[in-house]
Protein backbone atom coordinates (compact mmCIF):
# COMPACT_ATOMS: atom_id res chain seq x y z
CA UNK A 1 0.00 0.00 0.00
CA UNK A 2 3.12 2.40 0.90
CA UNK A 3 4.27 2.12 -2.73
CA UNK A 4 1.14 2.89 -4.35
CA UNK A 5 0.43 5.59 -1.95
CA UNK A 6 3.74 6.91 -2.91
CA UNK A 7 2.74 6.59 -6.47
CA UNK A 8 -0.16 8.65 -6.11
CA UNK A 9 1.11 11.33 -4.31
CA UNK A 10 4.19 11.94 -6.83
CA UNK A 11 2.32 12.27 -9.86
CA UNK A 12 -0.90 12.68 -8.93
CA UNK A 13 -1.50 14.63 -5.63
CA UNK A 14 -4.88 15.98 -6.45
CA UNK A 15 -4.71 18.79 -3.87
CA UNK A 16 -1.53 20.06 -5.66
CA UNK A 17 -3.15 19.89 -8.86
CA UNK A 18 -6.68 21.82 -7.89
CA UNK A 19 -4.12 24.84 -6.58
CA UNK A 20 -2.29 24.86 -10.22
CA UNK A 21 -5.18 24.12 -12.33
CA UNK A 22 -6.47 27.89 -12.50
CA UNK A 23 -3.12 29.31 -13.10
CA UNK A 24 -2.69 26.23 -16.01
CA UNK A 25 -5.90 27.36 -17.89
CA UNK A 26 -6.26 30.91 -17.32
CA UNK A 27 -2.57 32.12 -18.04
CA UNK A 28 -0.97 28.43 -19.53
CA UNK A 29 -3.69 27.35 -21.60
CA UNK A 30 -3.94 30.89 -23.41
CA UNK A 31 -0.28 31.09 -24.01
CA UNK A 32 0.08 27.86 -25.43
CA UNK A 33 -3.08 28.23 -28.23
CA UNK A 34 -1.86 31.66 -29.12
CA UNK A 35 1.71 29.85 -29.48
CA UNK A 36 0.51 26.93 -31.44
CA UNK A 37 -2.30 29.03 -33.68
CA UNK A 38 0.44 31.41 -34.86
CA UNK A 39 3.20 29.24 -35.11
CA UNK A 40 0.68 27.09 -37.31
CA UNK A 41 0.02 29.71 -39.11
CA UNK A 42 2.99 30.82 -40.34
CA UNK A 43 4.19 27.16 -40.90
CA UNK A 44 1.32 26.13 -42.96
CA UNK A 45 1.78 29.81 -45.35
CA UNK A 46 5.25 29.48 -45.67
CA UNK A 47 4.75 25.64 -46.10
CA UNK A 48 2.89 26.13 -48.67
CA UNK A 49 4.73 29.05 -50.44
CA UNK A 50 7.32 26.44 -50.07
CA UNK A 51 5.68 23.76 -51.71
CA UNK A 52 5.09 25.17 -54.97
CA UNK A 53 9.01 26.18 -55.45
CA UNK A 54 9.99 22.68 -54.44
CA UNK A 55 7.03 21.35 -57.75
CA UNK A 56 8.94 24.57 -59.32
CA UNK A 57 9.84 22.93 -63.27
CA UNK A 58 13.25 24.54 -62.91
CA UNK A 59 15.68 23.07 -60.95
CA UNK A 60 17.72 26.18 -60.08
CA UNK A 61 14.27 27.67 -58.10
CA UNK A 62 14.03 24.43 -56.58
CA UNK A 63 17.37 23.97 -55.24
CA UNK A 64 17.54 26.47 -52.52
CA UNK A 65 14.62 24.81 -51.58
CA UNK A 66 15.53 21.36 -51.18
CA UNK A 67 18.44 23.03 -49.29
CA UNK A 68 15.57 24.70 -46.59
CA UNK A 69 14.15 21.78 -45.95
CA UNK A 70 17.07 19.69 -45.21
CA UNK A 71 18.23 22.35 -43.01
CA UNK A 72 15.24 22.56 -41.08
CA UNK A 73 14.08 19.25 -41.14
CA UNK A 74 18.01 18.18 -39.72
CA UNK A 75 18.14 20.59 -36.90
CA UNK A 76 17.44 19.63 -33.10
CA UNK A 77 13.83 21.89 -32.53
CA UNK A 78 15.66 23.02 -28.86
CA UNK A 79 18.48 24.41 -31.27
CA UNK A 80 16.44 26.60 -34.11
CA UNK A 81 15.04 28.11 -30.98
CA UNK A 82 17.52 29.18 -29.46
CA UNK A 83 19.36 30.49 -32.38
CA UNK A 84 16.68 32.39 -33.64
CA UNK A 85 15.14 33.08 -30.01
CA UNK A 86 18.41 34.22 -28.47
CA UNK A 87 20.62 34.71 -31.33
CA UNK A 88 18.52 37.36 -33.61
CA UNK A 89 17.66 39.69 -30.65
CA UNK A 90 21.77 39.17 -29.96
CA UNK A 91 22.96 40.16 -33.27
CA UNK A 92 21.06 43.33 -33.31
CA UNK A 93 18.12 41.87 -35.30
CA UNK A 94 15.09 42.29 -33.09
CA UNK A 95 12.27 43.03 -35.71
CA UNK A 96 9.83 41.91 -33.18
CA UNK A 97 11.13 43.58 -30.03
CA UNK A 98 12.14 41.83 -26.87
CA UNK A 99 9.32 39.40 -26.13
CA UNK A 100 10.14 36.13 -26.39
CA UNK A 101 6.66 35.22 -28.67
CA UNK A 102 6.99 36.10 -31.90
CA UNK A 103 11.29 34.79 -31.84
CA UNK A 104 9.18 31.20 -30.71
CA UNK A 105 6.64 31.63 -33.08
CA UNK A 106 8.64 32.29 -36.28
CA UNK A 107 11.49 29.45 -34.82
CA UNK A 108 9.01 27.21 -34.68
CA UNK A 109 7.00 28.16 -38.17
CA UNK A 110 10.66 27.79 -40.10
CA UNK A 111 10.51 24.17 -38.60
CA UNK A 112 7.51 23.36 -39.28
CA UNK A 113 7.27 25.09 -42.80
CA UNK A 114 9.92 22.57 -44.24
CA UNK A 115 7.59 19.80 -43.08
CA UNK A 116 4.47 21.28 -44.76
CA UNK A 117 6.68 22.15 -47.42
CA UNK A 118 6.91 18.80 -47.88
CA UNK A 119 3.55 17.29 -47.04
CA UNK A 120 2.13 20.09 -49.52
CA UNK A 121 4.67 18.76 -52.32
CA UNK A 122 3.80 15.64 -51.67
CA UNK A 123 -0.26 16.15 -52.18
CA UNK A 124 0.37 18.15 -55.07
CA UNK A 125 2.81 15.73 -56.44
CA UNK A 126 -0.39 12.86 -55.43
CA UNK A 127 -2.84 14.30 -57.94
CA UNK A 128 -3.47 13.01 -61.01
CA UNK A 129 -2.19 15.38 -64.17
CA UNK A 130 -5.06 15.09 -65.82
CA UNK A 131 -6.65 17.34 -62.88
CA UNK A 132 -3.68 20.31 -64.59
CA UNK A 133 -4.68 19.05 -68.44
CA UNK A 134 -8.64 19.57 -67.45
CA UNK A 135 -8.35 22.81 -65.86
CA UNK A 136 -5.75 24.19 -68.66
CA UNK A 137 -8.01 22.74 -71.42
CA UNK A 138 -10.92 25.51 -70.13
CA UNK A 139 -8.52 28.27 -70.83
CA UNK A 140 -7.24 28.84 -66.76
CA UNK A 141 -3.47 29.94 -66.86
CA UNK A 142 -1.30 27.39 -64.59
CA UNK A 143 -1.18 30.12 -62.03
CA UNK A 144 -5.08 29.75 -61.62
CA UNK A 145 -5.23 26.04 -62.39
CA UNK A 146 -2.82 25.73 -59.31
CA UNK A 147 -4.57 27.91 -57.02
CA UNK A 148 -8.21 27.05 -57.89
CA UNK A 149 -7.79 23.21 -58.88
CA UNK A 150 -4.59 21.57 -57.86
CA UNK A 151 -4.00 23.48 -54.56
CA UNK A 152 -7.50 22.75 -52.78
CA UNK A 153 -7.64 19.53 -53.47
CA UNK A 154 -4.17 18.77 -52.57
CA UNK A 155 -4.49 20.40 -49.06
CA UNK A 156 -7.29 18.46 -48.69
CA UNK A 157 -5.46 15.17 -49.29
CA UNK A 158 -2.79 15.85 -46.56
CA UNK A 159 -5.09 17.00 -44.18
CA UNK A 160 -4.30 13.80 -41.88
CA UNK A 161 -0.92 14.06 -42.23
CA UNK A 162 -1.17 18.31 -41.69
CA UNK A 163 -2.80 16.90 -37.78
CA UNK A 164 0.11 14.89 -36.77
CA UNK A 165 1.83 18.47 -37.70
CA UNK A 166 -0.78 20.62 -35.38
CA UNK A 167 0.19 17.92 -32.57
CA UNK A 168 3.94 18.26 -32.54
CA UNK A 169 3.49 21.95 -32.76
CA UNK A 170 1.27 22.31 -29.61
CA UNK A 171 4.19 20.63 -28.21
CA UNK A 172 6.92 22.36 -29.28
CA UNK A 173 5.18 25.34 -28.21
CA UNK A 174 7.21 24.39 -24.31
CA UNK A 175 10.55 25.29 -25.92
CA UNK A 176 9.49 28.75 -26.01
CA UNK A 177 10.50 28.59 -22.01
CA UNK A 178 14.25 28.18 -23.09
CA UNK A 179 13.76 31.76 -24.30
CA UNK A 180 13.32 33.30 -20.66
CA UNK A 181 9.46 34.30 -19.75
CA UNK A 182 7.55 36.51 -17.57
CA UNK A 183 4.94 35.35 -15.07
CA UNK A 184 2.08 36.28 -17.13
CA UNK A 185 4.12 34.83 -20.25
CA UNK A 186 4.36 31.74 -18.88
CA UNK A 187 2.77 29.35 -20.97
CA UNK A 188 0.87 25.47 -19.94
CA UNK A 189 4.76 23.41 -19.52
CA UNK A 190 7.07 26.83 -17.80
CA UNK A 191 3.94 27.05 -15.42
CA UNK A 192 3.79 23.61 -14.30
CA UNK A 193 7.39 23.29 -13.76
CA UNK A 194 7.79 26.15 -11.97
CA UNK A 195 5.18 25.10 -9.67
CA UNK A 196 6.50 21.68 -9.50
CA UNK A 197 9.96 22.64 -8.14
CA UNK A 198 8.51 25.33 -5.78
CA UNK A 199 6.22 22.62 -3.99
CA UNK A 200 8.63 19.55 -4.93
CA UNK A 201 5.83 17.80 -6.72
CA UNK A 202 5.42 16.55 -9.93
CA UNK A 203 1.60 16.54 -10.04
CA UNK A 204 1.82 20.02 -11.21
CA UNK A 205 3.42 18.63 -14.33
CA UNK A 206 0.83 15.47 -14.70
CA UNK A 207 -1.92 18.59 -14.65
CA UNK A 208 -0.11 20.34 -17.77
CA UNK A 209 0.10 16.88 -19.10
CA UNK A 210 -3.88 16.03 -19.05
CA UNK A 211 -4.56 19.47 -20.60
CA UNK A 212 -2.23 18.96 -23.56
CA UNK A 213 -3.53 15.71 -24.70
CA UNK A 214 -7.15 17.84 -24.12
CA UNK A 215 -5.59 20.04 -26.97
CA UNK A 216 -4.19 17.25 -29.01
CA UNK A 217 -6.58 14.68 -29.09
CA UNK A 218 -9.75 16.39 -30.40
CA UNK A 219 -7.54 17.98 -32.63
CA UNK A 220 -7.17 14.87 -34.40
CA UNK A 221 -10.73 13.79 -34.20
CA UNK A 222 -11.55 17.86 -35.55
CA UNK A 223 -9.23 16.94 -38.31
CA UNK A 224 -10.94 13.79 -39.30
CA UNK A 225 -14.24 15.13 -39.42
CA UNK A 226 -13.20 18.25 -41.74
CA UNK A 227 -11.71 15.31 -43.90
CA UNK A 228 -14.48 13.19 -44.31
CA UNK A 229 -17.11 16.61 -44.59
CA UNK A 230 -14.98 17.53 -47.74
CA UNK A 231 -14.40 14.52 -49.17
CA UNK A 232 -18.01 13.58 -48.85
CA UNK A 233 -19.33 17.05 -49.34
CA UNK A 234 -22.01 18.70 -46.68
CA UNK A 235 -24.74 18.24 -49.41
CA UNK A 236 -24.19 14.18 -49.84
CA UNK A 237 -27.38 13.10 -48.04
CA UNK A 238 -29.85 15.69 -49.12
CA UNK A 239 -28.55 14.70 -53.11
CA UNK A 240 -28.79 10.89 -51.83
CA UNK A 241 -32.49 11.32 -50.97
CA UNK A 242 -33.05 13.21 -53.98
CA UNK A 243 -31.57 10.90 -56.44
CA UNK A 244 -33.63 8.31 -55.26
CA UNK A 245 -36.66 10.40 -54.86
CA UNK A 246 -36.14 11.22 -58.44
CA UNK A 247 -35.52 7.56 -59.18
CA UNK A 248 -34.54 8.44 -62.48
CA UNK A 249 -36.82 10.78 -64.14
CA UNK A 250 -34.88 13.82 -64.67
CA UNK A 251 -37.31 14.49 -67.67
CA UNK A 252 -34.61 15.21 -70.24
CA UNK A 253 -34.88 12.07 -72.18
CA UNK A 254 -31.68 10.55 -70.85
CA UNK A 255 -32.79 9.21 -67.79
CA UNK A 256 -31.21 6.32 -67.93
CA UNK A 257 -28.05 6.82 -65.64
CA UNK A 258 -29.31 8.60 -62.29
CA UNK A 259 -28.35 6.66 -59.52
CA UNK A 260 -31.41 5.32 -58.54
CA UNK A 261 -32.24 3.77 -62.10
CA UNK A 262 -28.67 2.17 -62.20
CA UNK A 263 -29.52 0.33 -59.05
CA UNK A 264 -32.94 -1.14 -59.94
CA UNK A 265 -30.89 -2.82 -63.13
CA UNK B 1 -29.41 24.09 -88.25
CA UNK B 2 -28.93 20.35 -90.02
CA UNK B 3 -26.72 21.03 -92.66
CA UNK B 4 -26.92 19.39 -96.60
CA UNK B 5 -26.04 16.21 -96.77
CA UNK B 6 -24.13 16.18 -99.75
CA UNK B 7 -22.89 19.83 -99.17
CA UNK B 8 -20.88 19.05 -96.13
CA UNK B 9 -19.49 15.68 -97.70
CA UNK B 10 -18.78 17.26 -101.29
CA UNK B 11 -18.27 21.09 -100.03
CA UNK B 12 -15.41 19.80 -97.22
CA UNK B 13 -12.15 19.71 -99.00
CA UNK B 14 -13.49 21.97 -101.42
CA UNK B 15 -14.62 25.03 -99.68
CA UNK B 16 -11.14 25.20 -97.71
CA UNK B 17 -9.25 24.97 -100.52
CA UNK B 18 -10.97 27.82 -102.12
CA UNK B 19 -11.26 30.37 -98.92
CA UNK B 20 -8.16 29.48 -97.71
CA UNK B 21 -6.69 29.59 -94.26
CA UNK B 22 -9.34 32.08 -93.17
CA UNK B 23 -12.24 29.37 -93.54
CA UNK B 24 -9.57 26.71 -91.47
CA UNK B 25 -11.08 26.32 -88.20
CA UNK B 26 -8.01 24.03 -87.73
CA UNK B 27 -4.82 23.76 -89.95
CA UNK B 28 -2.09 21.29 -89.19
CA UNK B 29 0.86 21.76 -90.90
CA UNK B 30 3.40 19.31 -91.05
CA UNK B 31 3.31 18.16 -87.37
CA UNK B 32 5.79 15.97 -85.59
CA UNK B 33 5.96 14.84 -81.99
CA UNK B 34 8.36 12.57 -80.33
CA UNK B 35 8.45 12.20 -76.45
CA UNK B 36 12.30 11.58 -75.86
CA UNK B 37 13.31 9.15 -78.62
CA UNK B 38 9.57 8.02 -79.52
CA UNK B 39 8.16 9.48 -82.19
CA UNK B 40 4.33 9.66 -81.74
CA UNK B 41 3.29 12.05 -84.83
CA UNK B 42 4.96 12.47 -87.81
CA UNK B 43 4.37 14.41 -90.51
CA UNK B 44 0.71 15.07 -90.10
CA UNK B 45 -0.70 18.08 -92.24
CA UNK B 46 -4.66 18.76 -91.94
CA UNK B 47 -7.31 21.53 -92.61
CA UNK B 48 -10.40 21.29 -90.99
CA UNK B 49 -12.83 23.95 -92.38
CA UNK B 50 -15.13 25.82 -89.72
CA UNK B 51 -18.33 23.73 -88.82
CA UNK B 52 -16.61 20.67 -90.16
CA UNK B 53 -16.82 16.93 -87.91
CA UNK B 54 -13.42 15.02 -88.18
CA UNK B 55 -13.02 11.63 -86.79
CA UNK B 56 -10.14 10.65 -86.13
CA UNK B 57 -9.83 6.08 -86.01
CA UNK B 58 -6.40 3.88 -85.68
CA UNK B 59 -5.58 1.49 -83.04
CA UNK B 60 -4.17 2.38 -79.99
CA UNK B 61 -1.37 3.99 -79.39
CA UNK B 62 -1.36 5.47 -83.36
CA UNK B 63 -0.94 8.88 -81.86
CA UNK B 64 -4.70 10.15 -81.71
CA UNK B 65 -4.59 11.38 -78.16
CA UNK B 66 -1.83 13.35 -78.67
CA UNK B 67 -2.83 15.04 -82.08
CA UNK B 68 -5.90 16.25 -80.84
CA UNK B 69 -3.58 17.72 -77.59
CA UNK B 70 -1.58 18.85 -80.07
CA UNK B 71 -4.36 20.88 -81.34
CA UNK B 72 -5.36 23.00 -78.15
CA UNK B 73 -1.40 23.43 -76.96
CA UNK B 74 -1.43 20.58 -74.38
CA UNK B 75 0.94 19.17 -75.81
CA UNK B 76 3.24 21.47 -77.81
CA UNK B 77 4.84 19.86 -81.35
CA UNK B 78 8.23 19.08 -81.59
CA UNK B 79 8.03 20.87 -85.61
CA UNK B 80 5.44 22.31 -87.56
CA UNK B 81 2.75 24.18 -86.95
CA UNK B 82 -0.94 23.90 -85.44
CA UNK B 83 -3.30 27.10 -86.43
CA UNK B 84 -6.39 27.32 -85.07
CA UNK B 85 -8.23 29.92 -86.26
CA UNK B 86 -5.34 31.57 -87.78
CA UNK B 87 -3.29 31.67 -84.68
CA UNK B 88 0.05 29.64 -84.46
CA UNK B 89 0.04 28.00 -81.48
CA UNK B 90 3.72 27.41 -81.88
CA UNK B 91 4.16 31.32 -81.78
CA UNK B 92 5.24 32.11 -78.57
CA UNK B 93 3.61 35.65 -79.21
CA UNK B 94 0.17 33.23 -79.22
CA UNK B 95 -2.03 33.57 -75.94
CA UNK B 96 -2.18 30.37 -75.75
CA UNK B 97 -5.00 30.30 -72.64
CA UNK B 98 -6.63 32.53 -74.94
CA UNK B 99 -6.78 29.55 -77.14
CA UNK B 100 -7.95 27.16 -75.15
CA UNK B 101 -10.33 29.52 -73.64
CA UNK B 102 -11.71 29.01 -77.21
CA UNK B 103 -11.07 25.47 -77.72
CA UNK B 104 -13.20 22.60 -75.59
CA UNK B 105 -12.00 19.51 -74.75
CA UNK B 106 -13.49 16.18 -73.53
CA UNK B 107 -11.61 13.70 -71.69
CA UNK B 108 -11.78 10.18 -71.45
CA UNK B 109 -11.72 10.00 -67.57
CA UNK B 110 -14.07 12.88 -67.59
CA UNK B 111 -11.54 14.57 -65.34
CA UNK B 112 -14.33 16.71 -63.68
CA UNK B 113 -12.88 18.63 -60.51
CA UNK B 114 -13.69 16.77 -57.55
CA UNK B 115 -13.81 18.98 -54.79
CA UNK B 116 -16.34 21.87 -56.79
CA UNK B 117 -20.04 21.05 -57.29
CA UNK B 118 -21.34 20.29 -60.36
CA UNK B 119 -22.44 23.89 -61.00
CA UNK B 120 -18.97 25.13 -60.38
CA UNK B 121 -17.75 22.36 -61.98
CA UNK B 122 -18.78 24.28 -65.37
CA UNK B 123 -18.99 28.32 -63.99
CA UNK B 124 -15.19 28.65 -62.31
CA UNK B 125 -13.71 28.60 -66.29
CA UNK B 126 -16.68 31.60 -66.62
CA UNK B 127 -15.66 33.12 -63.31
CA UNK B 128 -11.88 33.11 -63.34
CA UNK B 129 -11.31 32.91 -67.08
CA UNK B 130 -14.07 34.85 -68.65
CA UNK B 131 -14.53 37.35 -65.68
CA UNK B 132 -18.23 36.94 -65.28
CA UNK B 133 -19.48 37.84 -62.11
CA UNK B 134 -20.73 34.97 -60.27
CA UNK B 135 -24.43 35.59 -61.10
CA UNK B 136 -23.56 35.65 -64.95
CA UNK B 137 -21.81 32.24 -64.84
CA UNK B 138 -23.75 30.35 -62.41
CA UNK B 139 -26.94 31.25 -65.12
CA UNK B 140 -24.75 29.97 -68.16
CA UNK B 141 -23.90 27.17 -66.25
CA UNK B 142 -27.19 26.18 -65.19
CA UNK B 143 -28.56 26.34 -68.80
CA UNK B 144 -25.59 24.50 -70.04
CA UNK B 145 -26.60 21.52 -67.42
CA UNK B 146 -29.91 21.85 -68.59
CA UNK B 147 -28.85 21.09 -72.14
CA UNK B 148 -26.68 18.32 -71.44
CA UNK B 149 -29.93 17.14 -69.47
CA UNK B 150 -28.87 17.62 -65.76
CA UNK B 151 -31.08 20.06 -64.94
CA UNK B 152 -31.61 19.93 -60.60
CA UNK B 153 -27.93 18.29 -60.30
CA UNK B 154 -26.14 21.60 -59.88
CA UNK B 155 -25.70 20.74 -56.25
CA UNK B 156 -24.19 17.29 -56.59
CA UNK B 157 -20.80 16.59 -56.44
CA UNK B 158 -19.44 14.70 -59.09
CA UNK B 159 -18.90 11.41 -57.47
CA UNK B 160 -22.58 11.39 -56.86
CA UNK B 161 -22.83 10.73 -60.27
CA UNK B 162 -22.81 8.31 -62.52
CA UNK B 163 -20.06 8.46 -65.17
CA UNK B 164 -22.33 8.92 -68.05
CA UNK B 165 -23.57 12.12 -65.90
CA UNK B 166 -20.01 12.78 -65.32
CA UNK B 167 -19.36 12.98 -68.82
CA UNK B 168 -22.38 15.72 -69.32
CA UNK B 169 -20.64 17.80 -66.67
CA UNK B 170 -18.06 18.09 -68.88
CA UNK B 171 -19.75 18.35 -71.91
CA UNK B 172 -21.15 21.11 -70.28
CA UNK B 173 -18.32 22.90 -68.97
CA UNK B 174 -16.47 23.27 -72.07
CA UNK B 175 -19.68 24.61 -73.83
CA UNK B 176 -20.19 26.94 -71.29
CA UNK B 177 -16.89 28.61 -72.25
CA UNK B 178 -18.44 28.86 -75.70
CA UNK B 179 -15.77 27.12 -77.92
CA UNK B 180 -15.45 27.23 -81.33
CA UNK B 181 -14.16 23.53 -81.68
CA UNK B 182 -14.47 21.16 -79.34
CA UNK B 183 -12.54 18.33 -79.32
CA UNK B 184 -13.41 14.46 -78.01
CA UNK B 185 -10.81 12.20 -76.78
CA UNK B 186 -12.48 9.03 -76.42
CA UNK B 187 -15.24 10.19 -74.28
CA UNK B 188 -17.18 7.35 -74.49
CA UNK B 189 -14.75 4.75 -73.99
CA UNK B 190 -14.86 4.50 -69.93
CA UNK B 191 -18.38 4.59 -70.04
CA UNK B 192 -20.40 1.52 -69.30
CA UNK B 193 -22.10 0.41 -72.65
CA UNK B 194 -26.02 1.60 -71.70
CA UNK B 195 -24.77 5.19 -71.12
CA UNK B 196 -22.36 5.30 -74.30
CA UNK B 197 -26.02 6.44 -76.55
CA UNK B 198 -26.47 9.11 -74.10
CA UNK B 199 -23.00 11.17 -74.61
CA UNK B 200 -23.41 10.28 -78.42
CA UNK B 201 -26.79 11.67 -78.99
CA UNK B 202 -25.42 15.20 -77.15
CA UNK B 203 -22.23 15.18 -79.74
CA UNK B 204 -24.49 14.26 -82.54
CA UNK B 205 -26.26 17.35 -81.65
CA UNK B 206 -23.80 19.59 -81.52
CA UNK B 207 -22.75 18.63 -84.67
CA UNK B 208 -25.96 19.10 -86.38
CA UNK B 209 -25.48 22.54 -84.10
CA UNK B 210 -22.61 23.52 -86.48
CA UNK B 211 -19.64 22.79 -84.09
CA UNK B 212 -16.64 22.45 -85.64
CA UNK B 213 -15.63 18.81 -83.88
CA UNK B 214 -12.47 17.11 -83.94
CA UNK B 215 -13.60 13.12 -82.42
CA UNK B 216 -11.18 10.71 -81.38
CA UNK B 217 -13.57 7.54 -81.08
CA UNK B 218 -13.95 3.84 -81.11
CA UNK B 219 -17.42 3.99 -81.83
CA UNK B 220 -17.44 3.31 -85.72
CA UNK B 221 -21.05 3.72 -86.36
CA UNK B 222 -21.06 7.43 -84.59
CA UNK B 223 -18.24 7.98 -87.15
CA UNK B 224 -19.57 6.69 -90.08
CA UNK B 225 -22.96 8.47 -89.43
CA UNK B 226 -21.49 11.83 -87.76
CA UNK B 227 -18.49 12.83 -89.31
CA UNK B 228 -18.08 14.62 -92.65
CA UNK B 229 -14.85 13.40 -92.92
CA UNK B 230 -12.89 10.30 -91.17
CA UNK B 231 -9.21 9.94 -91.06
CA UNK B 232 -6.92 7.15 -90.19
CA UNK B 233 -4.29 6.81 -88.66
CA UNK B 234 -1.40 4.50 -87.49
CA UNK B 235 2.14 4.87 -86.50
CA UNK B 236 1.47 8.84 -86.57
CA UNK B 237 0.33 9.29 -89.39
CA UNK B 238 -2.97 9.85 -91.55
CA UNK B 239 -2.80 7.18 -93.92
CA UNK B 240 -6.05 7.78 -95.14
CA UNK B 241 -8.87 10.42 -94.57
CA UNK B 242 -12.06 10.91 -96.60
CA UNK B 243 -15.96 10.95 -96.22
CA UNK B 244 -16.73 8.16 -93.98
CA UNK B 245 -18.09 6.15 -97.22
CA UNK B 246 -15.01 6.25 -98.81
CA UNK B 247 -13.37 5.47 -95.70
CA UNK B 248 -15.33 2.64 -94.34
CA UNK B 249 -16.78 1.11 -97.64
CA UNK B 250 -13.83 1.30 -99.98
CA UNK B 251 -10.77 1.32 -97.73
CA UNK B 252 -7.66 1.73 -99.88
CA UNK B 253 -4.86 0.72 -97.81
CA UNK B 254 -4.31 -2.79 -96.27
CA UNK B 255 -3.37 -1.20 -92.92
CA UNK B 256 -6.69 0.76 -93.08
CA UNK B 257 -8.68 -2.91 -94.25
CA UNK B 258 -7.37 -4.51 -91.55
CA UNK B 259 -7.84 -2.46 -88.71
CA UNK B 260 -11.74 -2.22 -90.15
CA UNK B 261 -11.71 -5.93 -90.83
CA UNK B 262 -10.60 -5.88 -86.56
CA UNK B 263 -12.65 -3.31 -85.03
CA UNK B 264 -16.01 -4.13 -87.51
Amino acid sequence: MGGLHNLLKTFFDVEDMMSVFPTLITVGLWNTLQLSVLAMLFAVICGLMLSLVLVSRSWFIRMPAFLYVDLFRGLPAILTILLVGQGLPIAGIAPFGRSPYPYAIMAIGLIQAAYFGEIFRSGIQSLDRSQMLAARSVGMTRRQAMWLIIIPQAVRNVLPASMNQFIIIVKETSLVYLLGLFTFQRELFSIAQDHAANVGNLSALVAAGIIYCAITVPLTHLVNYVDHRLREGPTLARQGEQAMAESGADGSGWALESKAGRAER
Amino acid sequence: MPRDETGKVLGGDRAANAAGEAACAIEIRNLYKSFGHVSVLKDVSLSQRRGEVICLIGPSGCGKSTLLRCINGLEMPTKGHVFVEGQDLTSPQTDIDAVRARVGMVFQSFNLFPHMNVLNNVSIALRHVKKLSRKQADEIASARLRDVGLAGKERARPAQLSGGQQQRVAIARSLAMDPAIMLFDEATSALDPELVKGILAIMRELAVSGMTMVVVTHEMRFAREVADRVAFLDHGAIVEIGPPAAIFDNPQTPRLQEFLAQVL
